[in-house]
């Protein structure tokens, strides 16, 4: 039993009760910044206790497993929810110079932080109920982040966020229903007990498909992504930032989850399915961005196509299928994240965030542009920045499992993601600037810190990648062998 | 019984799809309600209609038999719960889209 | 709309309404009843005086505004959950103190976490469903 596992839970909740009862504009403004901060904090803790002690396990009111609630930290779990946390802590800084005041007042911190709540929340759940409460948590913040402000495009864009999310949750209660009316427990690793057998898994098949797709649209696998690249780009960047990074890897983290816990792929149908959702995903994703000229309609679409090269590293399993789908999940986290950063800067210091119009950066503020190079090539995947050891990762195993095909178009979407990145630059930074003036207006601290931050980190996981890969090759093998998962959740925690 | 609330889960799905395949945001809140209800209907179905009893001991400590399972209905309320929220939310966004586009025709709020 | 038999009525049920919620909330433990059903129907009782005599009248009754009501119940539903861990118990296991509070309307009281927690649910509740109804009262804006 460990509360620590709580406490990433219980902070953002105790934050956003304080925001609506404290109306204060500063007082909101410095609780965002310490709020995620301690959860930072925590969410560190949780990572050394994990790698001391393996699973960690907490029974919420003291009623043990399968019967009552329980939060479960694994090695991907942690890790996670520390990425997760870096983002936050990114995110509240940037936003003390995005968010206005008329923002602030309406309630933008309350939503930010239970929307952070939901995500640790659907991180640690360790049934499959909650995780469905947790995502509904998530997505109702979501939905009020999204489409406040009330544009008539961000209305628009909202509607569609909200409708098809709104199905994917029905589709996944449906499944829940099905999977509950036959096992009888919704506990995973229970779940994974009482479907041992293969036969008993293939009679839960449409359980099963009922809770992919509904993953696969939060997560913005082909051919149900429409909704994220319609609302990505309308609200606060800020808000845009966590979303890149966080809402659609939960969808991730969740078929990671459940299809090698409950539902191995390894060796079914469902796995060349996946493989092959993942490919168009891939795809769609890189040819939907070469038509944009928006800077965050660009990235919208590059989140969907590295979607893709995480879920076929799931699809292709075996040790280095998962390592490459939690290495590539954490690089993406910390790169995304960022590039919305810079796409907000762009919008702030020249009023627009169409490529076509803006240009002169290189030349006034280099420092700014050098920080835009480490996550834009990293994502590409150049040589020595993080994207390109991800990258790696999937091509290893797909070549070491002789998938020709993904390994050929894995390539060919880098490419043509350095093609968009490389298509940003020259319009943004380096050509000048079509008004003739160039940009001058000071980039506020506020906006440098979190952007260097992350710069620093995906720096780290470039240059350093041991570290990571060794945690990340050890979560991947507790995926492989949930033996001590279960071991912990049904046995060890009473 | 099972097979009358299948059909009945049968007709709420079908009708939700049919609204939600509708450009008119009305119907397609419509749409999104009855899904709710379908599938908390499914999962009431799926997991044994039972007429036991509550499975609460009463006074000598004992169980009257047979017993009716409470998770499903414990999991039926948390969802109508989220439910309400999310119906909340989705009228005020409805009624605001109303209120900029003038309409309720998803193809007016396309950006210009 | 201005209607008086409405308007008196909605002020006759008013305490009636606020009593039975509250019996609700308290019977809750081990009877069908709880903090949310509660907080449904003292919410409903407010809704009914903001229908009956508009919505300015239904802010005087309510005393405080709903986000006072929201953050209050949030911090007491938190803070039943934290209780057991500073005591070094399971974060949320129940917490019961020996002995009972006899209460008028509700009967004996057992006094524990779980009370807290189901009166910190009644508190959200009533603050966001008058929160709703205010919201859709209004014309125009949110």
């Amino acid at each position: 039993m460990s509360n620590l596992l709580a406490f990433p839970i219980v902070i953002p909740f105790f934050c956003a009760a304080l925001n609506i009862l404290v109306k204060n504009g500063i007082f909101r403004r410095v609780l965002a910044v310490v709020g995620t901060a301690a959860t930072l904090a925590v969410s560190i803790a949780l990572l050394t206790a994990v790698e001391a002690s393996g699973v960690v396990v907490l029974n919420a009111g003291g009623w043990a497993a399968p019967f009552g609630i329980v939060l479960v930290a694994d090695r991907l779990t942690a890790l996670m929810v520390a990425i997760s946390a870096c983002v936050g802590f990114c995110s509240a800084i940037f936003s003390l110079g995005d968010v206005g005041s008329a923002a602030n007042r309406a309630g933008f911190y309350t939503f930010f932080h239970i929307l952070l709540g939901g995500v640790y929340g659907a991180f640690l759940s360790g049934d499959l109920f909650n995780i469905f409460v947790w995502f509904e948590v998530m997505l109702v913040s979501s939905f009020v982040l999204i489409s406040s402000g009330g544009s008539k495009a961000q209305i628009g864009g909202g509607m569609k966020y909200v409708t098809l999310n709104f199905i994917s949750s029905g589709l996944f209660l449906t499944g829940i229903g099905l999977l509950y009316g036959k096992a009888g427990t919704l506990n995973l690793a229970d779940l994974a007990l009482k479907l041992a057998s293969p036969a008993d898994r293939e009679t839960m098949l449409p359980a099963a498909m009922l809770i992919f797709t509904a993953f696969g649209i939060k997560a913005g696998l082909f051919p149900l992504y429409s909704w994220l690249p319609a609302s990505y780009h309308n609200p606060l960047p800020t808000v845009s930032a966590v979303f890149a990074g966080l809402l659609t890897k939960v969808g991730v983290y969740a078929l990671i989850r459940i299809f090698t816990l409950v539902f191995p792929l390894e060796g079914t149908r469902m796995a060349d399915l996946l493989l092959i959702l993942s490919l168009l995903t891939m795809l769609f994703g890189v040819f939907g961005a070469a038509t944009q000229m928006d800077a965050r309609r660009i990235l919208s679409f590059h989140i969907i196509s590295q979607i893709g090269y995480m879920t076929a590293g799931l699809a292709m399993g075996g040790l280095g299928g998962l390592l490459s789908s939690i290495f590539y999940t954490i690089h993406h986290i910390a790169v995304k994240t960022n590039l919305f950063f810079v796409a907000g800067i762009l919008e702030h210091t020249s009023g627009s965030g169409v490529i076509g119009r803006i240009g002169g950066y290189w030349k006034t503020r280099p420092l700014f542009s050098f920080l835009f190079i480490v996550p834009a090539f990293s994502l590409a995947g150049l040589p020595p920045l993080s994207g390109f050891w991800a990258k790696l990762l999937v091509l290893k195993s797909a070549l070491s499992l002789g998938f020709a095909v993904t390994a050929v178009i894995a390539l060919f979407v880098g490419v043509y993601t350095l093609f968009s990145m490389i298509k940003i630059w020259n319009e943004a930074f380096l050509k000048a600037p079509p008004t003739g003036d160039h940009p001058t207006r000071r980039i506020p601290l506020v906006f440098f810190i979190p952007v260097m931050l992350l710069a620093t980190l995906t720096l780290f996981f470039s240059l350093i990648p041991q570290g990571l890969l060794s945690f990340a090759e050890a979560a991947a093998a507790q995926l492989i062998n949930p033996t001590e998962y279960i071991n912990a959740v049904l046995f060890l925690s009473r | 019984m099972e097979i009358w609330t299948v059909l009945l889960i049968g007709v709420l799905f079908g009708v939700s799809f049919y609204f939600l395949l509708s450009r008119n945001l009305v119907r397609v809140l419509l749409g999104l309600l009855l899904f709710g209800q379908g599938v908390n209907l499914l999962i009431f179905t799926s997991a044994g209609l039972t007429t036991g009893h509550a499975p609460i001991l009463d006074g000598s400590g004992n169980t009257p038999q047979p017993v009716a399972d409470p998770l499903p209905q414990a999991l039926i309320l948390t969802a109508i719960v989220i439910g309400l929220g999310m119906i909340g939310f989705s009228l005020a966004l409805f009624r605001k889209a109303r209120e900029q586009a003038g309409a309720v025709d998803l193809d007016q709020l396309k950006e210009d | 709309m201005n209607s008086i038999p409405l308007s008196i009525i909605s002020r006759l049920l008013f305490p009636l309404q606020l009593t039975l919620s509250i019996i609700l909330l308290f019977r809750g433990h081990n009877l069908p009843g709880g903090g949310f059903i509660g907080g449904l129907l003292a919410a409903s009782a407010f809704a009914l005086v903001g229908f009956a005599n508009g919505s300015a009248r239904m802010k005087t009754f309510l005393l405080f505004a709903p986000s006072v009501w929201i953050g209050t119940g949030m911090l007491l539903a938190l803070l039943a959950g934290l209780m057991p861990v500073l005591m070094g118990e399971a974060f949320f296991k129940g917490l019961w103190h020996y002995g009972i509070i006899p209460t008028i309307v509700a009967g004996d009281v057992k006094p524990g976490t779980p009370m807290l927690f189901d009166i910190g649910v009644y508190l959200l509740v009533v603050g966001i469903a008058s929160h709703l109804v205010l919201l859709f009262e209004s014309k125009g804006g949110d």
